[in-house]
């Protein structure tokens, strides 16, 4: 059982129906401070749709997701919509990239500080001290994470003008401009070639070292999965089957098992 | 080119077959005769002929075009001349200056009746920057747009015939009034998707002239209200022409209003958050933008601006009936959005002009106005869909000054 | 009893010809995803090819049923050109253009197409000739339901059957199934995606003239601007049956053609609009997939 003193994420039996069908059966996890955890499993295993129940996009049909804010109260957050899940601190990323696609890149960095700005229509159109005190940081907020993410160059570029490697890691610069404490990434380095997906091996440790946001990871790519994650849970039709350190489940037969025709070479 | 010219035979072969019963048969019912307009086929054909010419060269064209976009040689590396206008300080200041005189002296030069076109067709420059933001920016395609614009002119109309309230007082509430009817009508209709939403609005806007048509008691009906008082003037007694030429000028001080306003707007959180919504809703939400208040926004903005045109053309007109506020309303300012270029505020102003003051000038057109409204947007969504003038980007300047900021 | 009965029966007839054209857009939703808000104007166009032709036969002296006959007959055909070339200039340009820009194309269309008649033809309505004799079998009930009626009944029943077949049975209804269900695959496993658009638009055409040529012989009279108001009602009831769905888009144009009859009759005439818009936003607000349509969760 993991350690619950700097749980962020708490995820109790949770459990997704579509009509007749179970996409996720009874799933539970937990996500603490620090932590790179991956949830793994082959296609159709229900991770996505995980993502989607914890994010607010769906409701989860049974279940509790809980978040333990750091230095704020713990909430139950099933059922909020996924605005609300943002502003309490959990931000994502989409399997199929879904970036704002006739809007610059900066600007749509731009969009991740709406949920940390307050100005309203009124405030807009006087221009006042405080909306142009907020715009100001957000251009400067958002232009740091472009450098942090190697995109500032492209800054006046459009998104869908972008290399697909690029619009990834757009993707996690928009959201991590909504300051969030849990970075969830929905299969980050799908399309990539494996020089891209060593520079965002790397930028994952890095967001979780410098700008100590936790992260859980959905991620087909073996390697970098077990290259940085502490703990992976492993889903099959939507049951979660295994879960523990990289070692332990490279080991797990029922890993093995459910993997075999996948690539089990890592 | 003979394969080209062969293909175009078929084509306009097609078009004679197909507007036959139509455009040559003109059959009277009642004396029995039936009129043969041969005329008529020989000028379909030649239409047809040239049309499907310039519209193969013209596929060719876009084709050649996004195949260079996906090629990364964007169209904007050669800025066109509107484009460089709009961003070189040494050219768009003179010009600036030139457009203010030239509205400034414009009802000192032209006679009343001129003048009153000018102030119809400023009504609908504003009607097109407040549905621009609706639908340009916040990507809501609203076809009942018309109503709130009926909203603000019968708040007036009802108001004064009522209460004797004045042009000023009603003003703001007919502004305010749009922007209610929007939020009230947003609600229900928030969770729509685009297509859906379409027709929704056209219900709305339906509805709204059939109740204005039956509530006798309240709007007068078909009959509609007469005699509303045209602007006041700290009570100034004006003449008809002096009236105009105020109202003329009360209308660009709307515009200019209109403009610094949606301005501000574009370029803030909110205009982003608009933006955004278009582009992805999911995604919008995702990045905790919250939907039900940014679309709300969206529409409730939109229809102030028809509000307070509504109150204005009121006002112009001292006299309003429900055949002001029908759907041909709705899709005329949605084809000044469409043609000016989504989100792009000076092409809508452009558009609006154009598409209001052609048909006045030239008579010969005002007959086919409809006809052309429908194949241009036609015509732009496939040729043209960013407008006549796309909308300009703003930049924004950080830390870090790249050294094509420097040269742009 | 008898005015309901003579409600029930104007509801149905009414809720008939909403189901000829509601099919057009319901099978084109299906396929494209789009309003094709210029259906309405075919169906116009098919009313005014069938006065004009019956005009031209009549004054030529032909008779009775072969007019009708013909008269139909001709305007499908246009119908089926018109909805095929529109498709061809309008919509296929901008298949994979975002959402809102086929939208626009289409009530650009829509305006076009209403005021090439209004100017080829005229402003003014026109008087439909009564193309559908009186039966004499009919008498004893003319009052509740005439023969006109009758036929408006009887021939939606037979197309829609007829169009339920086609779409279940024959081959290009298979691919048309195949193209709503997912089009890329469809196209990988053979089947002429563009094709089956057309075709597509073909059939929803010819209903819609069927429609037209009902109506116009019906209320006995066209003008160029009845397609507009036909168009949003025949897609209300197709919104109301679950869009995309065939039955769904029939049941729908019966409840609402019912609604607005009931509507007219016991509450006022000038409102039935009204009703008809209100029963569209409520049904999008309390089940937006329809009265048959199933809830779709859009993927992420």
């Amino acid at each position: 059982m993991p350690e619950t003193n700097n749980t962020l994420l708490e995820v109790k039996n949770l459990t997704m129906d579509f009509g007749g069908l179970r996409a996720v059966d009874a799933v539970s996890l937990s996500v603490s401070a620090g932590e790179i955890v991956a949830l793994i499993g082959p296609n159709g295993a229900g991770k996505t749709t995980f993502f989607n129940c914890v994010t607010g996009i769906y409701k989860p049909t049974k279940g509790d997701v809980l978040v333990h804010p750091p230095e704020k109260k713990s909430q139950k957050i099933n059922g909020f919509k996924s605005n609300r899940v943002t502003t309490i601190g959990m931000a994502r990323t989409f399997q199929n990239i879904r970036l704002f696609q006739n809007m610059t890149v900066l600007e749509n960095v731009m969009i991740g500080r709406h949920c940390r700005t307050t100005t309203n229509i009124v405030g807009a159109i006087l221009r006042g001290k405080k909306t142009k005190r907020q715009e100001r940081e957000t251009v400067e907020r958002s232009y740091e994470l472009l450098e942090k993410v190697g995109l500032v160059d492209d800054a006046d570029e459009f998104a869908k003008n972008l290399p697909y490697g690029a619009q990834r890691r757009l993707e996690i610069a928009r959201a991590m401009a909504t300051d969030p404490f849990l970075l969830l990434l929905d299969e980050p380095a799908a399309g990539m070639n494996p020089q891209e997906t060593k520079d965002l091996d790397e930028l994952i440790v890095r967001i979780r070292d410098t700008e100590k946001i936790a992260i859980l990871l959905i991620e087909h790519d073996m390697k970098l999965v077990m290259n940085i994650s502490d703990r992976i849970y492993v889903m099959e039709y939507g049951k979660e089957i295994a879960q523990g350190a990289p070692m332990d489940i490279r080991n797990n037969p029922k890993v093995i098992e459910a993997y075999l025709g996948e690539e089990t070479d890592a | 080119m003979v394969d080209n010219i062969k293909r175009s035979l078929l084509v306009a072969l097609w078009f004679v077959f197909l507007t036959f019963p139509l455009m040559v048969v003109k059959v009277n019912t009642l004396k029995s005769i039936v009129e043969w307009r041969w005329m008529n086929m020989l000028w379909v054909a030649i239409g047809a002929f040239a049309l499907s010419l310039v519209w193969r060269w013209a596929m060719a064209r876009r084709q050649l075009k996004s195949k260079k976009a996906e090629q990364g040689e964007d169209e904007s590396v050669k800025a066109g001349f509107a484009t460089r206008l709009m961003e070189d300080p040494k050219l768009y200041k003179p010009a600036l200056i030139v457009i203010a005189l030239a509205t400034i002296v414009f009802p000192l030069v032209v006679d009343i009746y001129q003048t009153n076109i000018m102030v119809l067709a400023l009504i609908f420059v504003v009607l097109g920057l407040g549905l621009n933001v609706t639908v340009g920016l916040a990507g809501l395609l609203d076809l009942g747009y018309v109503a709130f614009f009926a909203v603000g002119a019968y708040t007036y109309g009802v108001l004064n015939s009522f209460y004797g309230l004045g042009f000023w007082t009603c003003l703001p509430i007919g502004g305010l009034m749009g922007a209610l009817f929007g939020i009230a009508l947003g609600f229900p209709i928030l969770r729509l998707r685009g297509d859906y939403l379409a027709i929704v609005t056209l219900g709305f806007g339906s509805i709204a002239k059939i109740v204005i048509e039956n509530w006798e008691e309240v709007f007068n009906g078909a009959k509609g209200i007469a005699g509303i008082p045209r602007p006041g003037f700290f009570g100034a007694e004006m003449n008809i022409t002096s009236a105009t030429t105020y109202t003329y000028y009360l209308m660009i001080l709307m515009v200019v209003f209109a403009i610094f306003i949606t301005n501000r707007l574009k370029d803030s959180r909110i205009g982003r958050a608009w933006m955004a919504l278009r582009e992805d809703e999911i995604a919008c939400v995702a990045m905790g933008v919250d939907m039900a208040k940014t679309k709300l926004g969206a529409y409730a903005f939109g229809a102030f601006w028809a509000g307070l045109a509504g109150v204005i053309f009121a006002a112009r007109n001292t006299y309003i009936n429900p055949n002001s506020f029908t759907f041909m309303e709705s899709a005329l300012v949605l084809s000044i959005v469409v043609m000016g270029g989504m989100g792009s505020i000076i092409g809508v102003i452009i558009a609006a002009l154009v598409l209001i003051l052609m048909p006045e000038y030239l008579r010969a057109f005002s007959e086919y106005r409809m006809l052309m409204f429908g194949a241009v947007m036609v015509l732009m969504m496939i040729f043209r869909p960013e407008g006549l003038i796309a909308n300009v980007r703003r930049k924004y300047t950080g830390r870090k000054v790249t050294t094509e900021d420097a040269n742009a | 009893m008898e005015y309901f009965l003579e409600l029930s029966s104007s509801g149905l007839v009414r809720g008939s010809i909403y189901a000829l054209i509601a099919l057009g857009y319901t099978m084109v939703y299906g396929i494209i995803q789009l309003i094709n808000f210029a259906h309405g104007e075919i169906y116009m166009i098919g009313a005014f090819v069938a006065l004009i032709v019956s005009g031209v036969l009549t004054i030529y002296g032909f008779s009775g049923v072969s007019i009708l006959i013909l008269a139909a007959l001709i305007a499908a055909i246009y119908a089926a050109a018109y909805g095929y070339t529109l498709e061809k200039i309008a919509y296929r340009p901008l298949r994979n253009a975002p959402r809102l820009s086929p939208l626009i194309s289409a009530i650009g269309m829509s305006l076009f197409l209403q005021n090439y008649v209004l100017l080829a033809q005229t402003p003014d309505f026109l008087r439909f000739p009564a193309l559908i004799p009186d039966f004499e079998f009919m008498e004893p009930i003319a009052h509740i339901m005439g023969s006109a009626e009758l036929v408006i009944l009887v021939t939606s029943a037979i197309s829609m059957v007829g169009l339920t077949v086609l779409i279940k049975y024959t081959r290009i209804g298979k691919a048309m199934r195949a193209t709503q269900q997912d089009m890329v695959m469809a196209r990988l496993v053979g089947v002429n995606v563009d094709n089956v658009i057309s075709v597509t638009f073909i059939i929803g055409s010819v209903l819609a003239a069927i429609g037209g040529v009902l109506v116009g012989s019906y209320i006995g009279q066209i003008n160029f601007y009845i397609g507009f108001m036909a168009g949003v009602k025949a897609f209300t009831a197709a919104v109301l049956g679950g869009i995309g769905n065939v039955p769904g888009a029939v049941l729908g144009a019966l409840v609402l053609g019912l609604t607005e009859a009931y509507a007219a009759g016991y509450i006022s005439s000038a409102y039935e609009d009204v009703f008809a818009f209100g029963v569209l936003v409520l049904i999008l607000i309390l089940r937006p997939s329809g009265l048959l349509g199933k809830a779709v969760k859009q993927k992420v």
